[in-house]
């Protein structure tokens, strides 16, 4: 009887194999991680739906038009100046703010602002309102945009390292949003209570033809 | 002849047995950390705006995107010169946003489609009108969570 011993399979070419599998999803797969700008927009109102009357000192009107030049509130303004102005508007805290839940509105208390009788009256009613023309360029748009997100967020985090007490005192909004909120209603109700003074009501107008 | 004639010896083989094993080992990498390539370009590959205060989109599986852009400089004459929308594999028109979104929600679980998001790829040279038509299009539909897709970098880039 010929004793034969095992051959030895030959794996010379698994590493070919595998190199083309490797090559193959290099090729089809992407890496590139979606970020972007968040927004919600706004549900569509029933029909007859009366607007509500808002004063206009409550309102930040950011004009854009097709040549992508700043309108804002009725002066002409550079895109670099728009995110102190946005500020000086929010922060202003002029009378007393919106009624929550059951709560009288109460004068804004951490506000930094000019308490101008012109100007917003509370965070919490301020709103911006931002107009382009159809003709404006989106680069543009979201400029504005991103420069009215980091008013917003000048002032959160300038509110968090203040008013905030307890285990989170000294950190800003954006150290608070790095650490892990799963199951820690602590910190839950902190970014929210941070949020809610300086709630982000940006809306969007209609655009000029 | 002596005994101790020298044997010829070349340069031993290098052993290439764990070269698999390293190459098996990157692709598995490759596997887990990237996504499947969904859809092909049909516009001219749009140039995102740049942003500092942007957010990371989470679960990819639930985003839907929207391109907005010019055609390819060689379909233009059968296109057109204007901005164009472009869903899954072709560019499309206004009206067909509303089935699209329709389609996209009806691949996930009704409790799902509060968290579901759209992601609005566009241009920095298309105009606001085009994104605006596109944002009353999703409105209509509900789908109210969309984001503008940026990048990281100079503002004074976008308006160039």
């Amino acid at each position: 009887m010929a004793r034969r011993e095992n051959a030895e399979i030959n794996a010379g070419s698994m590493a070919d194999i595998a190199f083309l599998l490797l090559i193959f999803f290099l090729v089809t797969t992407t890496m590139d991680v979606d970020s972007g700008i968040s927004r919600k927009l706004s549900e569509k109102p029933p029909e007859n739906y009366d607007p509500p009357i808002i004063k206009m000192r409550n309102i930040f009107e950011v004009n854009i038009n097709r040549k992508d030049k700043l309108l804002v509130e009725d002066e002409k303004m550079e895109i670099k100046d728009l995110k102190q102005a946005a500020i000086d508007f929010l922060d202003n805290g002029g009378r007393i703010g919106k009624a929550i839940d059951d709560k009288p509105g109460a004068p804004c208390d951490y506000c930094n602002g000019a308490k101008s009788n012109k100007s917003s009256d509370h965070p919490n009613k301020a709103i911006i309102s931002v107009q382009s023309d159809r003709g404006t360029s989106y680069g543009m748009y979201i400029t504005v945009q991103n420069e009215l997100l980091s008013a917003y967020k000048e002032l959160r985090n300038t509110y968090a390292k203040t008013q905030i007490k307890g285990r989170y005192a000294g950190m800003t909004y954006d150290q608070l949003l790095l650490l892990d909120s799963k199951n820690n209603n602590e910190l839950k109700a902190v970014v929210k209570e941070v949020k809610e003074a300086y709630p982000q009501i940006i809306s969007d107008a209609e655009p000029t033809k | 002849m002596s005994k101790f004639a020298k044997k010829k010896k070349g340069l031993p083989a290098v052993n290439t047995a764990a070269l698999p094993d390293i190459v098996f080992m990157l692709l598995f990498f490759f596997m887990v950390t990237t996504t499947m390539r969904e859809t092909d370009l049909k516009i001219s590959p749009p140039k995102l705006p740049n942003a500092s205060e942007v957010k990371k989109l989470e679960h990819k599986s639930l985003v839907s995107t929207i391109y907005v852009g010019k055609a390819k400089p060689g379909d233009q004459d059968k296109f057109g010169s204007g901005d164009k929308i472009q869903l899954n594999d072709k560019i499309a028109t206004l009206k067909d946003i509303a089935s699209f979104i329709y389609s996209e929600q009806e691949k996930h679980n009704p409790e799902e489609v509060p968290y579901m998001t759209t992601s609005i790829k566009s241009d920095i040279k298309s105009n606001v009108g085009t994104i605006h038509d596109i944002r009353t299009e999703l409105r209509d539909v509900n789908a109210l969570k969309i984001n503008y897709s940026t990048r990281k970098g100079s503002l004074a880039e976008n308006t160039k």
